[in-house]
């Protein structure tokens, strides 16, 4: 469904994602894991046009995606950016129209509100209140409902446990799974490598701007290099670090 | 106090509040802080005049002539600038505010430095009432629409605006048109009020006191517009008779303002038909009223923002 091949993005001189090549099929959920600055959320800026990429291409069903963030999201791709950016000053409720903002049929809007009530309760309860008062986990479950609003086909996930207690981290993955159910594919980047393999189809691994590995999540959760290197498992004698 | 001076210090009230909306619209619910808005006053003022005197327009479409040169203007300016992150945007509509006026005090078509005399005073009281009513009422609509909406967006998070599929560039682009509109309206009153037009009157200090009535007033809030720009024109000229100490007194009370309230005086919520109500309710019908100015301006609202 989505393709991305040999995607080459610079910051200044810096090369921060060497001929990357991706693929996501309808229904999956893809991760992307990687440490720190391996170019994971470069990857998905790149995706909805909010980095301009040098060289490469990105498809979406075989045709090239729009180069601006509102072209993308027209076409059905819809990134939940990381760290929480909710408009602080408007009410949950109006921070979820706002995330159906390309969209006119009032119907199927009410719908989709109703959906993302039902999946985040927490927000129904809290539609009148001002986004920047809500907690950081009702803050993350808002800016993944203002994604959900636009009715995307493709969902790119950035980083949503980030900060976030365990019992929330569980919520947060356990509706990922649950969106994914519905139909909408998602392509998630996660630091959590432990919780994001657990819930994806397959996996691509992030170093330092190159695809190092790929395949399926349940054969990445049980490679012995990514158990060292991502999920704090020691090999023997070899340390970490 | 005779009311020729009292006449005068209104007229100036509507000429800054034209010009303050504007930039409110900028700064206050698009979230750009603009150091440069005397130099789309400049344009508007000299444009406005070249309009009238020279081309031979009435009055009203010389000032509406000014205030779309000052429009036009904006648009490069805005294209090249508004990529900038933050202080760096600030730092271009500085320089830009400056060019301006370095370009008028050089160019002698213009009367150069030494300025533009003989323009016939024609801003009347009633004229400047209509153009900054009008100003407020089209302002008023346009916050409450899709449009400000979005801007408002762009405010709070950029990146989420975008990736909730905003164009920021183009609602940038907009509120700055929009801005420098209004900007050269006021530019156009002020030249046909003081009947002469001096590059000096548009330099950085101008600049500044439009954006510190947005901030004394209060971000996101046209009534706390109204009410600060009426309030920092009138306040110097009720202290006139410090003399001196009234620049003292001004400073002074702005930076109370900014300690007491720094969300500035209405700090995001506006006056309304609803506000009074609800105003009233506790302490009965003997409430001491608000300023009239302030009431005109709530009229257009749709109540205190949720």
């Amino acid at each position: 469904m989505l393709e991305v091949k040999d995607l080459n993005v610079f910051y200044g001189g810096i090369h921060a994602l060497r001929d990357v090549c991706l693929k996501v099929e309808r229904g999956e959920i893809v991760t992307i894991i990687g440490a720190n600055g391996a170019g994971k959320s470069t990857l998905l800026n790149a995706i909805s046009g909010v980095v301009k990429p040098r060289s490469g291409k990105i498809l979406l069903d075989g045709q090239p995606v729009a180069a601006t963030p509102h072209g993308v999201v027209k076409q059905g791709i819809c990134q939940v950016p990381e760290g929480r950016l909710v408009f602080a000053n408007l009410s949950v409720y109006d921070n979820l129209m706002m995330g159906a903002y390309l969209r006119s049929d009032k119907t199927s809007i009410i719908a989709d509100l109703q959906r993302v009530y039902a999946l985040f309760p927490r927000l129904s309860e809290r539609q009148g209140q001002m986004a920047g008062t809500l907690s950081g986990g009702e803050q993350q479950m808002l800016t993944m409902g203002r994604g959900l609003m636009s009715s995307p086909r493709i969902m790119l996930l950035d980083e949503p446990s980030l900060g976030l207690a365990p019992l929330l981290v569980e919520t947060i993955y356990q509706v990922i799974a649950e969106i994914r159910r519905a139909g909408t594919t998602i392509l998630l980047v996660e630091q959590n490598a432990y919780k994001a393999l657990a819930v994806a189809d397959r996996a691509y691994v992030l170093e330092h701007g190159i695809v190092t590995q790929e395949g399926p999540a349940r054969e990445l959760l049980h490679d012995p290099r990514i158990r060292q290197a991502y999920l704090g498992v020691k090999q023997g004698q070899t340390r970490v670090g | 106090m005779n009311w020729f001076y009292i006449k005068g210090i209104l007229i100036l009230c509507g000429i800054n509040l034209t010009a303050v909306l504007g930039l409110s619209l900028l700064t206050g619910f698009t979230g750009l802080f603009s150091f440069g808005h005397a130099g789309f006053m400049a344009v508007g003022g000299y444009a406005a005049v070249w309009a009238g005197l020279r081309m031979g327009l009435p009055f009203p479409v010389a000032l509406l002539a000014g205030g779309l040169v000052a429009g036009i203007v904006s648009l490069p300016i805005g294209r090249l600038t508004l990529n900038l992150k933050g202080d760096y945007f600030c730092i271009a509509t500085l320089g830009f505010g400056e060019a301006i006026r370095l370009v008028l005090d050089n160019v002698q078509t213009f009367g150069g430095a030494r300025g533009w005399a003989g323009i016939p005073v024609t801003t009347t009281l009633f004229n400047v009432t209509l153009a900054a009513a009008l100003g407020t009422f089209v302002m008023v609509r346009l916050v409450h629409s899709r449009h400000g909406r979005n801007m408002i967006a762009i405010r709070e998070e950029e990146l989420a605006a975008r990736t909730v599929g905003i164009n920021a560039l183009k609602y940038k682009m907009m509120s700055l048109f929009i801005s420098a509109v209004y900007a050269g309206v006021a530019g156009g009153l002020q030249a046909y009020y003081l009947g002469f037009l001096q590059p000096k009157m548009f330099s950085m200090t101008r600049s500044t006191e439009l954006t510190i009535m947005v901030i004394f007033g209060g971000i996101g809030s046209i009534s706390g517009t109204v009410l600060g720009s009426i309030l920092l024109t009138a306040l110097p000229e009720l202290l006139r008779a410090f003399a001196l100490w009234r620049l003292v007194v001004y400073g002074a009370s702005v930076i109370f303002i900014m300690i007491s309230r720094p969300e500035g005086l209405m700090g995001g919520k506006e006056i309304s038909i609803a506000w009074f109500r609800r105003l009233l309710r506790p302490v009965g019908v003997g409430g001491a009223g608000g300023s009239g100015g302030a009431g005109g301006a709530g009229a257009g609202g749709r109540g205190v923002r949720q």
